[in-house]
């Protein structure tokens, strides 16, 4: 099963597009997640129950929509390429343009999830539109003041009441009417909209424009990618070059190779590794003068040091190996 | 396999990712935290706003903090903040966009109580029944006869299901605050998200060049301090190695190390080797007095701690490569029996 799911994440994490993909239906799911624990609390009173239910079911879809423009990868690459100077390299709108359609269409999915559960649901609706019910459809008692209490089990006028019982599934069967209805509407439109597509776009402008919007992504993660790898490697040159710096002498002539037969293994490999430093005061100083003044921000000496290269020539002086 | 331990070394190297992880971890124990938590409104007309609000805004306090404190770039800003100048100048810059990283991550845990608190609805509840008008409820003929301090004294017990009568009444004012205290929640949420929106989505239309700077370099600040302590243990662990063997070969006598640097020369016989390494080993010290006497000299008498640059003594080198160049051309000379090998050695330097 790991190895399964391993194989899955790596499917996942290979194409830039679906790991947007897989965010955006994790959103979704946070944003059914968030509908089931919210605990919708209707007011029961006739001034506040519309404000309050539009509102519930308004509001979480605008933040899940920032939220959405938020978490996608493709935001930051969009608005660089955007708002970069031209430089070398000309601009493309149509790439911006594929990647700010594609953002917003993912974002826009958990609000919909959100807009479609609560209509599914019906709570929200009942709440909303109590007050709208005309009363002489049902049986039952008939003041305003109490259509808007119908949302509430609990209270005592609707304690196992028919009529109560009997507003709420209207209500709720509009709701679920109006639900569905959207979500029929949408596949339509998403089904329309990718048998009509091509018809209407060049394929072959729209290969390039996906290629080239996946390229920036890949380029932007591999240029961060070769920046922390830089930084380790100039880390280590400027602390290396510090320490050698510390000792009397500036620069030491490595030994040459056929040296170290001679020599135990070890004893070179700690002699680099001591970078000169053997005393207990030398290493004092060092690590005082670590804290009290850094080393300048400069590895050109370290990095282009002399370096021993042999070159074996026969008795004819050919060359038969170089370091060179 | 490998490329998933190369992502995670990435992740691990990319300190931003790491501390993202441990931010979704503190969230996840901030929510988990409010439901274990039991909320008991004290239903008195002095202390319920206390409690209440009290409740609210001091564990996000508390929050923020321990994201501080769980921050591991909170030392290291503190660090370049403090040092001296040096030879390298200071960058504002830096010190603002690491202060700012911390921050916002910092702030996740307390955002997420604070929402959680507000949607339950709870301390709201606590805090604000006494400012209640209950008229709006229904049958105010249960306050109508009752003095100041008692009706507060009565507002004040709404909270507490055990302690108040009217269920009705109950029921209502509190859902009626408990729907005021989604709202706000709501609203504090849409706000965080439209800053924190603002802050990601419409920053590169500004400074991106001189972002990349600054991520670049408080990046960099990072892994050298985390090189410079790989590099001192390194050091150290040599140090530490020729130190010892320098004073197991003070204490076993010059004699014996003169023996065991002679019998080096004489055999190259490979056969001989793995017995040699062991010979080597021993450092001399073959007697149960002789590893006493170390034993003990190691912590009556320790060596001091510095050690003898062997190598790189001038005369003796000298000597040595006297020793050596005649020998390396014995060596070469016995192995290669075809073609007689000129060395070279010729000094380059990288321009």
């Amino acid at each position: 099963v790991m190895e399964r799911l391993k194989l899955v994440l790596q499917y996942f994490q290979s194409n830039s597009e679906s790991i947007s993909n897989g965010i955006c239906i994790i959103l979704a799911l946070v944003s059914v997640k968030l509908y089931t624990s919210f605990d919708f609390n209707c007011p029961c009173l006739p001034q506040y129950n519309k404000l309050y239910s539009l509102g519930v079911m308004i509001v979480p879809p605008i933040i899940l929509f920032f939220l959405g423009i938020l978490v996608n990868r493709h935001t930051g690459v969009m608005m660089d390429e955007w708002m970069r100077p031209i430089g070398n390299r000309s601009k493309n709108p149509a790439v911006v343009k594929y990647l700010f359609s594609a953002m917003i269409q993912r974002a826009l999915l958990a609000p919909m999830v959100w807009i479609l559960v609560t209509l599914l649901d019906g709570k929200i609706f009942i709440c909303a539109f109590s007050v709208s019910v005309d009363p002489t459809l049902f049986s039952g008692l008939d003041v305003l003041k109490i259509m808007a209490k119908v949302p509430c089990k609990e209270d005592v006028i609707f304690r196992n009441s028919s009529f109560r019982k009997a507003v709420s599934r209207y209500v709720r069967c509009h709701s679920q009417a109006i639900g569905w209805s959207i979500l029929l509407f949408l596949i339509v439109l998403g089904a329309l909209g990718r048998l009509i597509k091509p018809c209407f776009d060049d394929h072959a402008t729209f290969l390039q424009t996906r290629y080239w919007s996946n390229y920036l992504d890949v380029e932007q993660k591999l240029f961060d990618e070769t920046c922390v790898l830089h930084a380790r490697d100039f880390a280590r040159k400027c602390v290396v070059q510090f320490f050698e710096d510390v000792r009397e002498d500036s620069l030491r002539l490595p030994h040459p190779v056929f040296f170290s037969k001679f020599r135990e293994e070890w004893d070179d490999e700690e002699e680099e590794q001591l970078h000169g430093i053997t005393k207990q005061e030398q290493v004092d100083q060092l690590l005082n003068k670590w804290y009290y003044s850094k080393p300048e921000l400069d590895v050109s000496r370290i990095a282009y040091r002399p370096r021993p290269c042999v070159t074996w020539e026969n008795h004819e002086g050919k060359t038969l190996y170089s370091d060179v | 396999m490998d490329k998933f331990r190369m992502m995670f070394q990435f992740l691990q190297s990319n300190q931003e990712s790491f501390m993202n992880g441990i931010c979704g971890i503190m969230a996840l124990a901030s929510a988990q935290m409010y439901s274990a938590f039991e909320f008991s409104c004290p239903c008195m007309p002095e202390y319920n706003y206390t409690y209440g609000i009290g409740l609210l805004l001091i564990p996000p306090i508390w929050f923020f903090l321990l994201g501080f404190v769980l921050n591991n770039n909170v030392s290291v800003l503190a660090e370049e903040w403090k040092r001296p100048t040096g030879k390298r100048t200071k960058d504002p810059t830096i010190l603002r966009y690491m202060f700012c990283s911390i921050t916002q991550r910092s702030l996740i845990a307390p955002a997420v109580w604070v929402s959680v608190t507000l949607m339950d609805g709870k301390s709201f509840l606590c805090a604000f029944s006494i400012n209640l008008d209950i008229d709006r409820f229904g049958n105010s003929s249960v306050i109508q006869g009752m003095s100041e301090t008692e009706k507060l004294k009565f507002l004040a017990r709404i909270p507490c299901k055990d302690l108040f009568e009217d269920k009705e009444l109950r029921e209502a004012a509190s859902r009626y605050i408990k729907c005021i205290s989604q709202a706000c929640g709501w609203m504090v949420l849409l706000m965080m998200t439209f800053t924190a929106f603002l802050i990601r989505a419409i920053r590169p239309c500004f400074t991106q060049a001189a972002f990349l700077k600054t991520k670049y370099w408080s990046h960099y600040i990072d892994i050298e301090r985390k090189m410079f302590d790989e590099t001192c243990k390194e050091h150290a662990k040599s140090f530490a190695k020729v130190c010892i063997q320098q004073y197991f070969e003070n204490i076993s006598g010059e004699m014996r190390s003169f023996h065991r640097h002679h019998s080096k020369h004489d055999s190259d016989n490979e056969d001989e080797d793995a017995w040699k390494s062991d010979e080597e080993k021993l450092l001399g010290i073959r007697a149960q007095d002789d590893m006493n006497k170390v034993l003990w000299n190691w912590h009556t008498c320790k060596p001091p701690l510095a050690l003898r640059k062997e190598h790189e003594d001038g005369e003796k080198e000298g000597e040595m490569n006297g020793n050596i160049n005649g020998e390396v051309n014995g060596f070469v000379k016995s192995h290669t029996h075809d073609v007689e090998k000129k060395e070279w050695a010729v000094y380059y330097s990288k321009v």
